[in-house]
């Protein structure tokens, strides 16, 4: 499996009048977990966008899974998590991915959904409408429901905001195993201690790639000792 | 476009709409209120009969549009918009999933608000009550129809509630209740012409004047059929898969 997942040659994009991405490349290998990270206001959130085919862009390419982004044949091969926790706030956790399960098609949704809750270790809620939940809950209920089509690509937007170090563990240790099944994820973070977690680290500021690099190179080149070392010293050294 | 998928979006949209109390109130009980309120303002009078028809179409119209626009206006405020529009669903399945489940519950309104209306106010038409719940719950799909549309150009919750004053206000000013559509100065009355609302009202007084309806009835509801599905399809139209 040579081919990448994800090929982005030039991607421009301005919204509201304000230029986000000005030519952006990046590859993402197949069966990979690619953190993508920066500065808040850095435009990680629009290249997810772009990957998923949401976002309106002015020019470049996005080729995800060989196809063009937003092909119609990619949209039960790809799953997307967006920032904010999007589900259904009158329905239950269960009906929420169900319904999910159902538009993907999946043969038996009842099952599917039970296993993506089971996953994100929120079998105990599948019964509570979703705005009783705390706000991490609501973020893994929205991250079962683009599990449940078991995708070949994840576009996770900021899955682990808000939770505990115990269940942090527990999520990327789930992505390290969708990982080794083949799924390719972009994963996008503001946690550092993450960052070692992943394959290859991407570090984005003002629209612009400071590093695509994997997490023991990145420490080697900037002679930082964590990963918030390095990202500083490539932020400081980007501004100088 | 895809019909099961259409399917799965009403379940769903029925299934959110049963658990909500008030919304149910709004399009169950407030109407049959209104209708008590009017019988009483009307209570030594004929006039509870002459008015009380058209009123009847009219308020599912308006309650249907500010629910459906709501509705949907959630969708795109939650974010779940933008998720459906990552999975297969297209942009038709979903609109006409809404129209769906929201037209199913228009004809429960029509259903039981025209009952009683009939049994317990005594709400009395030249034409058999089949034909006046036929008007009811065309209206209501209407008023559906055009909150569908309606919605897309608004961004916000707040927006959407903004949007009907002004849009079906006027309607109601022209729709022949307060001055007969005839006899109102020629370009308002070509403006009533094209206005949905309007025939709604035909509609009503031919149900209500007539024993037999249907020739008076035909032109008016096929206006209504034509603005239900122009206003569905530019519904979906208006989706964007991609936005700013
Ligand atoms: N909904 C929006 N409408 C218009 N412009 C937006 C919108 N969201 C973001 N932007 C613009 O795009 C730029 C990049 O935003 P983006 O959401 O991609 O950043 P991000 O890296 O995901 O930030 P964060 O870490 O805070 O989520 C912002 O600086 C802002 O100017
Ligand atoms: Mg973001």
């Amino acid at each position: 499996m040579t081919q990448d997942a994800i090929e982005i040659d030039g991607l421009r994009v301005t919204r509201r009048g304000r230029l986000v991405l000005p030519g952006l490349d990046l590859r993402v290998p197949t069966g990979q977990v690619v953190g993508l990270l920066g500065p808040s206001g850095g435009g990680k959130s629009t290249v997810m966008r772009a990957v998923v085919g949401v976002q309106e862009v002015e020019g470049g390419r996005v080729e995800v899974l060989g196809l063009p982004a937003g092909h119609p044949d990619l949209r039960h091969r790809v799953g997307y998590v967006t920032q904010a926790p999007s589900v259904y706030g009158d329905l239950t956790v269960a009906e929420n991915v169900s319904h999910f399960a159902r538009l993907l098609g999946v043969r038996d949704p009842g099952a599917a959904a039970r296993e993506a809750v089971e996953r994100v270790d929120l079998t105990s809620h599948a019964q509570s409408r979703t705005d009783a939940l705390s706000g991490g809950q609501r973020g893994r209920a929205s991250l079962a429901a683009a599990l449940v089509g078991a995708p070949e690509l994840l576009v996770l937007d900021e899955p682990t905001v808000g939770l505990d170090p115990v269940l942090r563990r527990d999520l990327w240790g789930l992505f390290r195993q969708l990982a080794d099944d083949g799924v390719t994820l972009l994963i996008s973070s503001h946690v550092m201690d993450e960052a070692s977690r992943c394959d290859r680290l991407v570090l984005l500021r003002e629209g612009e790639v400071l590093a695509d690099d994997t997490p023991a190179h990145l420490l080697q080149r900037t002679g930082a000792a964590d990963a918030e070392g390095a990202f500083l010293a490539l932020v400081d050294e980007a501004a100088a | 476009m895809n019909p099961r998928l259409t399917v799965v979006t009403a379940g769903r949209v029925l299934r959110q709409v049963l658990r909500d109390r008030r919304t149910l109130a709004l399009m169950l009980v407030v109407p049959v209120v209104l209708m008590c309120l009017l019988a009483w303002i009307y209570a030594d009078g004929p006039l509870f009969e002459r008015v009380g028809p058209t009123l009847l179409t009219v308020f599912p119209f308006v309650i249907m549009f500010v629910v459906t626009s709501v509705a949907t206006l959630r969708e795109r405020t939650s974010g779940t918009l933008e998720r459906l529009l990552t999975t297969p669903m297209g942009k038709g399945d979903l609109v006409l999933g809404y129209a769906l489940a929201f037209g199913l519950l228009a004809v429960v309104q029509g259903i039981v608000v025209t009952s009683i209306s009939g049994w317990l106010l005594g709400l009395d038409t030249e034409a058999s009550a089949v034909w006046l719940v036929l008007v009811v719950v065309a209206s209501g799909v209407l008023g559906t129809s055009l909150g569908l549309l309606a919605s897309a150009f608004a961004a916000t919750e707040f927006q959407a509630v903004q949007l009907m004053p002004a849009t079906v206000l006027p309607q109601f000013l022209l729709c022949g209740l307060l001055v007969p559509r005839d006899q109102l100065p020629r370009a308002l009355e070509l403006l009533s012409d094209v206005l949905p609302l309007s025939h709604v009202v035909d509609a009503a007084t031919a149900v209500a004047q007539q024993v037999q309806p249907r020739g008076d009835l035909a032109t008016p509801m096929l206006v209504i059929a034509g603005w239900i599905v122009v206003a569905l399809v530019l519904g979906s139209l208006t989706l964007r898969r991609r936005t700013p």
